[in-house]
């Protein structure tokens, strides 16, 4: 039953080039694509993009307006505000990336082992309710204020927070695979549990898994910059996106751009997210989306047929 | 109908076992003894134990469960240690600044979201109703907090119409309360406009692509009267139920827009409770933020069950 080469060989010719093809008739997909390789270099290349220390303090250039120098201003202690955002983006991509991360693996476990097993089920989808029925900001907000408010805490509490989300995705997926006939026909062969879930259920609730990912990347960042704000995220003074704007907030009068310069920043990140979630269900389930001209047509059609019948 | 009501309420059971024991359990997560935490590190080695009896550290975990959930389950939540009074106390003394805003909010809201939802589900694809999706999106996407500095800077700084920050009871007369609590109803209402836009906008859709709907135009009605009195009645189930969802983020999540405003209500209160390490009253709000939320959510269910016949008796709404 060698069936797995025939396939890569009749695989139609270009394939990458269909996709590429789609993925730029796809304006969200290539917006959120944009706007977030952007910050992310931006980010990434922080010690070349500014020339100023994020931490050093100058308390002659205090509360500086925008200018050729300081591109954002200056804050209270006179540190550059365009270099503190440009850090304070690292730390919000750092936790979002994170917080995905984990989340991600192990909500698809969960959600893999509650499709499976209904024990398992019972167990796993009981707490999942039960934490998703918390308000997810005072959850978080409370675990990072007992447990002392470090970069890592943030992390772990947002990972708890954000992990049921996830689970109940890859369940509800799984569960629809599970009825496909192709798992019966593996059972029946005597394939393992392992094999099954791993060989053959993970890549089908894949594309589930990554959409929903990608918006968890999204309220990560959003609720790490609440928390932040509130004085119970990042400690004070390494810049966050959240604790800047809180640093903005008492100098409201003073200093607008204390306030403006992150805040954009961080709605920029927020939409490209969440532009990027929305093309990728399209990208990745052209059914299911309603911005993609081919799944209208697919749509058209069936209603059609649905009329002459 | 009784069964399905029953099987909802029942099905609440394991849910709010579950949430108790996360909110006993929260305590237990400070790095070292919550006793010594809560008091600092100048406190006394007396003043430490005896807390520690007082709040019932020294018996054994499950045991401090059972103490802690028999008080929940008659209503003793504990006292607060700042504060002279219970945690029961605390919470229903600061409910109505959390109300008012939640009610102008919700109001706000849903005049925005079904003015724009209705506009553009019969305009769809239209320049209208990219503009709907484009601000709804906005919605989903900036952080409350930041929304409200952004009005701060506006409304108050710039423009000076409006107080920063602050509140007034309803007793100092009605403008005066309105006037403190417009710009974080103006915050709340807009993100929840977002959510109620989006599914005014799908479900008018979807009810207007119904076979009925095309009779009622080969009758020859005026399109306002088919898309309001035909569709939008049928599409409305689901509208209340967002709108009801919303409704209960609205009192229960309203603690950041709260503390940016200075709003003295149930998220100011357990936020300040976070700072100076309340242990009893941020769990005793939680817990009861948390069941209302719970509760509520039963009830939208409940009067949804009611007022669409269609609802299968056997099963609930997927969340």
């Amino acid at each position: 039953m060698a069936s797995l080469e025939p396939i890569a060989v009749s695989a139609p010719p270009g394939r990458g080039r269909i996709a590429w093809r789609r993925y730029f008739s796809n304006p969200l997909l290539v917006t959120g694509t944009a706007i977030m390789s952007v910050v992310a270099l931006l980010a990434l290349l922080a010690p070349w993009t500014t020339s100023y220390d994020p931490y050093s303090i100058e308390t002659l250039n205090r509360l500086q307006p925008p200018s050729g120098e300081h591109l954002f201003g200056t804050d209270q202690l006179g540190r550059d505000v365009f270099t503190r955002v440009v850090y304070g983006i690292r730390v919000s991509l750092l936790v979002g990336a994170s917080v995905t991360a984990i989340a991600g693996a192990i909500g698809l476990l969960v959600g893999l082992a509650s499709a499976y097993s209904p024990v398992c089920d019972h167990i796993f989808m009981r707490i999942c309710d039960g934490l998703y029925a918390f308000p997810s900001i005072l959850l978080a907000i409370s675990i990072v204020a007992i447990m002392g408010p470090q970069t890592g805490n943030v992390i772990l509490a947002l990972t708890i927070v954000y992990i049921p989300s996830i689970a109940r995705i890859v369940r509800s997926a799984a569960l629809v695979v599970q009825e496909k006939t192709f798992i019966e026909g593996l059972r029946a062969q005597g394939a393992g549990v392992f094999r099954i879930m791993g060989l053959h259920m993970l890549p089908n609730v894949l594309s589930p898994l990554i959409v929903q990912a990608s918006f968890v990347f999204a309220v990560s960042i959003l609720t790490e910059a609440s928390l932040s704000f509130l004085g119970a995220g990042i400690p004070a003074p390494e810049p966050s996106l959240g604790n800047l704007l809180l640093d903005g907030k008492n100098v409201i009068f003073k200093a607008w751009w204390m306030t403006v310069f992150p805040g954009v920043f961080i709605i920029l990140m927020i939409l490209g997210l969440n532009l990027l979630g929305d093309g990728l269900r399209d990208f990745l389930d052209p059914g299911a989306g309603s911005n993609n001209r081919f799944a209208k047509r697919k749509k058209a059609v069936r209603r059609r047929r649905r009329r002459s019948d | 109908m009784t069964k399905y009501i029953v099987q909802r309420v029942l099905s609440l059971v394991p849910v709010l076992i579950v949430v108790a024991v996360v909110v006993f359990l929260l305590i237990h997560l400070s790095p070292g003894d919550p006793a010594s935490v809560i008091l600092g590190d100048e406190a006394s080695e007396e003043s430490v134990a005896e807390l520690r009896s007082r709040l019932g550290l020294d018996l054994p975990l499950y045991r401090q469960f059972f103490v802690w959930f028999g008080g929940v389950v008659t209503g003793d939540l504990g006292d607060s240690i700042f504060m002279d009074m219970s945690v029961t106390e605390a919470f229903f003394s600061r409910l109505q600044p959390t109300l008012s805003l939640a009610v102008l909010a919700q109001t706000i809201a849903v005049g925005i979201a079904l003015l724009l939802g209705i506009a553009a589900a019969r305009r769809r694809g239209t320049l209208t109703d990219q503009a709907v999706m484009g601000f709804s999106l906005l919605g989903i996407s900036v952080p409350s907090f930041l929304l409200g500095l952004f009005l701060i800077l506006l409304f108050a700084v710039k423009l000076k119409w409006l107080p920063v920050a602050g509140y007034a009871p309803i007793s100092s007369g009605l403008w005066n309360h309105l006037r403190y609590l417009i710009l974080p109803a103006m915050v709340l209402g807009f993100m929840q406009a977002a959510l109620i836009a989006r599914m005014t906008r799908s479900s008018l859709i979807e009810a207007l692509g119904e076979p009925y709907i095309k009779t009622a135009r080969a009758k020859g009605l005026k399109p306002g009267v088919v898309t309001y009195k035909h569709a939008l009645r049928n599409a409305f189930i689901p509208i209340l139920t967002v709108i009801g969802e919303t409704f209960g983020t609205l009192i229960t999540g309203a603690s950041v827009v709260e503390s940016v405003f200075n709003v003295p209500g149930i998220g100011q209160l357990i936020i300040s409770s976070i700072q100076r390490r309340d242990f009893a009253v941020i769990q005793g709000s939680i817990l009861l933020i948390t069941v209302t939320y719970v509760l509520l959510n039963l009830a939208i269910d409940l009067v949804y069950g009611l007022l669409d016949p269609r609802v299968k008796l056997n099963g609930g709404r997927g969340r």
